[in-house]
């Protein structure tokens, strides 16, 4: 007699078809031959992860990571692989010259994060949160209060990092 | 529920990606879409840690993350500037040839 497999929640199968969705994005994004291909994967890896933000019940967040890491960082890297062509013509091997040792530090990192995963009993339920309570009210809030020397820094290194940026990349 | 345990190896599976991704590519640019993979590995291991946590209320994990993607951003600017500038001198991003300070 076969032991039977546990069959997963409705949350749980969602999580599954979205956690298989990004981490198969995401090893596509490091795989692939065509620089432009693996740009794709990786605005695929991007949603994918604002899908777990939401399962996570952080929506604003995820509405973040969509307009800031899709919206203008992937956005970038577009136009950063058009502007810097003549790599991507796919005869050669994408993978450099340690890339055999890297894959292999690679999987050693993995298998070691998994035994100390493996090795802590983790909570399998979460606190429930109020369902009128709105989390986006108190993140402004602590933005403005508690955390208001850091989102101040956070406004200035983005002045600066675009401001050299600008001066970096501009046609002399 | 969905047990923590899950995200967590979602994220660790995420980040070897994004390290593979770092080490192993020709191109500059694809060493700067595995950093960002890593970035946001790592982001996922905050929001479920805050979600999971005792003081949900308090929000931290989620603050943190949004400093995360914000500095990534920048990061991700000025890394991209580098590239084009170097791409403009050299003519390639191929960070095998982007070998001037070697010994």
């Amino acid at each position: 007699m076969p032991t039977e497999i546990p069959i997963p929640t409705v949350t749980q199968a969602i999580f599954l078809v979205m956690a298989l969705f990004t981490a198969a994005c995401g090893l596509m994004v490091v795989i692939s031959r065509n620089l432009f291909h693996s740009a794709l994967f990786l605005v695929g890896a991007l949603f994918g992860v604002a899908a777990i933000f939401v399962l996570l019940e952080a929506e604003f967040l995820a509405v973040g990571q969509v307009l800031v890491y899709i919206g203008a960082i992937a956005t970038l890297i577009v136009f950063a692989i058009m502007l810097t062509r003549g790599m991507m013509r796919g005869r050669t091997s994408p993978m450099n010259h340690v890339s055999g040792r890297g894959a292999l530090g690679a999987l050693v990192f993995f298998v070691a994060l998994l035994g100390f995963l493996n090795k802590v009993p983790w909570p399998d339920q979460a606190q429930a949160i109020a369902a009128d309570e709105t989390m986006i009210a108190g993140l402004g809030d602590k933005f403005v209060t508690t955390y208001v020397v850091a989102f101040e820094a956070v406004g200035l290194l983005l002045m600066v990092a675009l401001i050299g940026a600008v001066m970096l990349a501009r046609d002399r | 529920m969905v047990p923590l345990s899950w995200y967590l190896i979602l994220a660790a599976f995420l980040f070897t990606c994004g390290l593979f991704g770092a080490l192993a590519r020709r191109n500059a640019i694809a060493v700067l879409m595995g950093i960002e993979l890593m970035l946001n590995a790592a982001n996922i291991n905050l929001v479920a840690f805050w979600r999971y946590s005792d003081t949900v209320t308090d929000l931290a994990g989620q603050v943190f993350a949004l400093f995360i993607i914000a500095v990534a951003a920048a990061e991700a600017a000025v890394g991209l500037a580098l590239i084009i500038a170097v791409y403009r001198k050299r003519k390639t991003v191929n960070v095998e040839e982007l070998d001037l300070l070697a010994g």
